[in-house]
């Protein structure tokens, strides 16, 4: 339910904005849920006409390279393995099949809202391997690592995790170093920031000139992070400012990157339409290597191929939207997805299918 | 995917650093209750205090006042000019 003060605050921010702006400006919401609430809340309707919102690689699904999908659902087809996952990824098609598919086939795939039900998972079924399959950013990346401290302490022998964490900086780093994405500005992340901190942005704002705003999820949350990038933008001025004081501080959350790098160490990784990124992964530390799935299972794959004609990398790279995609809407949709960014319910394609291409 | 909601805590048991028995919170939302991790908090939260939470785990602690205050903090962004 709308309050009507948060009525009145929206009418008041878009003038605002309408006021602030003067030229065309482009802005990138880094993250998937604001991608969501963007589309949810009608967002694009509110703003001047000169304003552009473009999605950027924050829906992690979606940057999952191939490889690690296909290596995903080879797993899940070994004897006695669970493969215990959030939602999202299920029906992600892999080069031959996806998670769903296998499980049709007679794999075992169940999902899980935390990594800690795997661990109970595990602890309930010792006659079972249970891989959680560790798809997210620093918000998630520190529920793994507590978890995973909590299977060595209670000494499990059947809970592995497959890492695929990945980190936001070095691929905003990359994304405005070696592609043509043209942005006046960004709404960071709500909840990676809480972890990372409004700080860890200031390298991107002295390399690239880029105001940046973090942002909650809430639409006035949003108008707001518009609201002071278009003023930034307007005046010439770049810095970080943080409009979600309430849930992230300058620092971030020192104690849940302590837990994550007790157990992570970073390492380049792959994604998907941004390639390898130096640094941009987090592997599991030798000294947990027995929970390590890539290092107790034999995983073998065929060569991966990204599905043909799918955009979902272009779109990554904010050089696309949905609608430029030839297969989007026609071969591809929520009920026969080609790629991934169009089955997380934070994918660009998601969330244009179901709110219609009022972009 | 991210939740917006801050949570309740209604009460919390365990201590911190326990490694195998992990401090919780019971928390409450919009007549919903669960049980969050309390592993990787950046305070401790008390009964009567507000939590994010991400995949059962809450990731920072706000007080009541911190919670409601951002509807000022809108209407004050609003009017500067």
């Amino acid at each position: 339910m709308i309050r009507q003060n948060e009525k009145d605050a929206v009418k008041r921010l878009s003038k605002a904005i309408e006021a602030a702006v003067s030229g065309p400006v482009r802005i990138m919401e880094v993250c998937g849920t604001h991608t969501m609430s963007i589309f949810r809340h009608g967002i694009r309707s509110l703003l001047p006409g000169k304003i552009e919102l473009v999605s950027g690689p924050g829906c992690p699904v979606c940057v999952t390279s191939q490889e690690d999908i296909d290596r995903m659902i080879a797993l899940s087809s070994l004897k006695d393995v669970t493969v215990a996952t959030f939602g999202d990824l299920v029906r992600v098609p892999g080069s031959g099949k996806s998670l769903a598919q296998a499980r049709a086939e007679g794999a075992d795939v169940q999902i899980v809202y935390s990594p800690s039900d795997a661990l109970d998972m595990a602890l309930k079924n010792r006659h079972k391997k249970v891989v959680f399959l560790g798809v997210g950013f620093e918000t998630t990346a520190p529920t793994v690592a507590a978890t995973l401290l909590q299977a060595r302490a209670a000494k499990t022998d059947n809970f592995f995790v497959y890492s695929c964490h990945k980190l936001m900086p070095p691929a905003l780093d990359a994304l405005f170093e070696h592609t043509d994405a043209k942005v006046d500005g960004l709404i960071c992340p709500g909840h990676v920031s809480t972890i990372i901190g409004a700080s860890a942005y200031e390298p991107i704002v002295r390399r690239f000139g880029l105001p940046c705003v973090v942002a909650g999820f809430e639409p006035l949350d949003i108008l707001t992070a518009i609201l002071l990038l278009v003023r930034q933008h307007s005046k010439g001025e770049a810095r970080v400012e943080n409009c979600y004081e309430r849930a992230v501080s300058q620092k971030g959350n020192e104690r849940a990157r302590a837990l994550m790098y007790k157990v992570f160490e970073p390492k380049g990784a792959r994604w998907r339409g941004l390639g390898e990124i130096d640094e941009s992964g987090l592997s599991i530390r030798d000294e947990f290597s027995n929970l390590d799935a890539e290092k107790r299972f034999e995983i073998k794959t065929c060569e991966s191929e990204e599905p043909k004609g799918c955009m979902c990398g272009q779109i990554i790279r904010a050089e696309a939207t949905p609608p430029d995609c030839p297969l989007f809407g026609k071969r591809c949709t929520p009920a026969t997805p080609v790629g991934p960014c169009m089955v997380s319910s934070e994918g660009t394609c998601s969330a244009y299918f179901r709110y219609g291409n009022h972009a | 995917m991210c939740l917006a909601v801050p949570m309740e805590v209604i009460e919390t048991r365990g201590s911190e650093d326990d490694f195998l028995d992990p401090p919780v919170a019971v928390v409450e939302a919009q007549g919903t209750r669960a049980t969050v991790r309390l592993d990787i908090v950046d305070r401790m939260p008390g009964p009567g205090d507000y939590v994010i939470v991400h995949a059962g785990f809450a990731i920072h602690t706000l007080s009541k006042e911190e919670a409601e205050k951002s509807l000022e903090l809108f209407d004050e962004m609003a009017e500067r000019a």
